[in-house]
């Protein structure tokens, strides 16, 4: 079990051999560096930290030079750490390690994390994907608007107050969103590229954390297990 | 290597070479050949129309072509890079006078039909030339066929 971090390159198309035209998503995952390992003797817990991207040293802390010195490297932009089931599992891994796409190689699902495209302040047409109000019909300069927010059943009953977690507009975009059990299409290990299938959140160069799918969607598990 | 030369460098072994595309340009009658696979087998199919448009462009690039079906327009859009496509041929150069030929969706009858192209074929008889020489066999047929529409 690994996971790596990666920066979002682009899309494009692919074409399978049989003919199908398939819409890829272009990660390049690595080279990451194992920065530190984690053991439940020393930290309560196993875990495995990984760095990826180089710093400029003169703009790095002293603490991040220091801690990726210990693992004869020069600072790094991005660390991230995923667990592991055990100790020895934790202690597989190596100070100054390298990892990278051929680290992903056999695996067909991945779960791709990262930071959605900020949308600022919207309406709750676009982030809730409410109905908004009629074009006519005596509508006036609410077309967009969500309606009624309240005099509904609250959370004591029904009564004048506006339920908690009411769907309004407001900030969208911008946050950590996970995309699951995206396929692998190809790996390219030496030049740590690796293509799934659809796109990934974020913008182009955007971080990006890939880690090997935990749980596939019904459908997936299904052609998993036939295909397997 | 920046981000859009990392993604051509992917995608570069997937492109037809240039010496299996011939020559064609918007308002030529183009025979596309196309595989198609039926349960094991694998046959060919081959769909004549006039070019109509062409979009995009490295591995995006498609190609729109239309012709007319039992009196019914119709319009396919490939992939120029798609493996689904086994060849291409050039039936007829038509004279074309702008990139999209959509107004030929609202002609009926000979208006439908294109001029051919007489002039300004010198770089294409160059390139043909220089197909033949190269012992490639993709020379477009140059016979003028009867109007895929008509």
């Amino acid at each position: 079990m690994t996971a790596l971090l990666g920066r979002k390159i682009g899309m494009t198309r692919y074409f399978m051999e049989d003919g199908t035209n398939l819409p890829v998503t272009v990660i390049e995952c690595g080279p990451c560096v194992v920065t530190q390992v984690k053991t439940s003797e020393r930290d309560g817990y196993a875990a495995v930290q990984i760095a990826f991207g180089d710093a400029r040293p003169r703009r790095s802390s002293m603490p991040i030079i220091g801690h990726d010195g210990k693992a004869g490297i020069g600072p790094k932009r991005h660390h991230r750490e995923f667990r592991v089931a055990d100790d020895a599992a934790a202690q597989a891994f190596s100070l100054g390690q390298a990892l990278g796409a051929a680290d992903m190689e056999g695996v067909r699902f991945v779960d791709v994390t990262g930071t959605s495209k900020g949308k600022g302040f919207a309406g709750p047409m676009k982030r809730h994907n409410f109905a908004g109000l009629e074009a006519s019909h005596g509508v006036e300069r609410k077309h967009r608007s969500a309606g009624s927010i309240a005099s509904h059943a609250t959370n004591r009953g029904s009564g004048p107050k506006v339920k908690k977690g009411k769907r309004m507009a407001g900030h969208m975009g911008d946050e950590r969103i996970t995309v699951r059990s995206l396929d692998v299409i190809k790996v390219i290990p030496d030049r740590n590229l690796i293509l799934v299938k659809g796109p990934v959140p974020g913008a182009n160069d955007g971080i990006l954390w890939l880690e090997p799918s935990k749980r596939l969607w019904r459908r997936k598990a299904r052609l998993a297990a036939a295909g397997a | 290597m920046n981000r859009t030369d990392t993604i051509e460098s992917i995608v570069a072994d997937q492109l037809r070479g240039d010496a299996d595309i011939p020559y064609f340009t918007v308002g030529d009658t183009l025979n596309v050949h196309t595989r198609i696979i039926e349960g094991e087998k694998e046959r060919i199919q081959v769909y004549q129309g006039v070019l109509i448009g062409m979009k995009g462009r490295g591995i995006n690039r498609t190609i729109t072509v239309r012709r007319i079906v039992a009196n019914e327009g119709v319009e396919r859009i490939f992939p120029l890079h798609s493996p689904r496509i086994a060849k291409i041929e050039v039936v007829r150069r038509g004279d074309a006078r702008r990139a999209k030929l959509y107004y030929l969706r609202d002609r009926v009858g000979k208006s439908r039909r294109l001029r051919d192209q007489r002039r300004g074929l010198k770089h294409v008889q160059a390139w043909e030339a220089k197909q033949a020489t190269s012992g490639q066999a993709a020379t477009p047929v140059e016979e003028p066929v009867a109007d895929a529409g008509e």
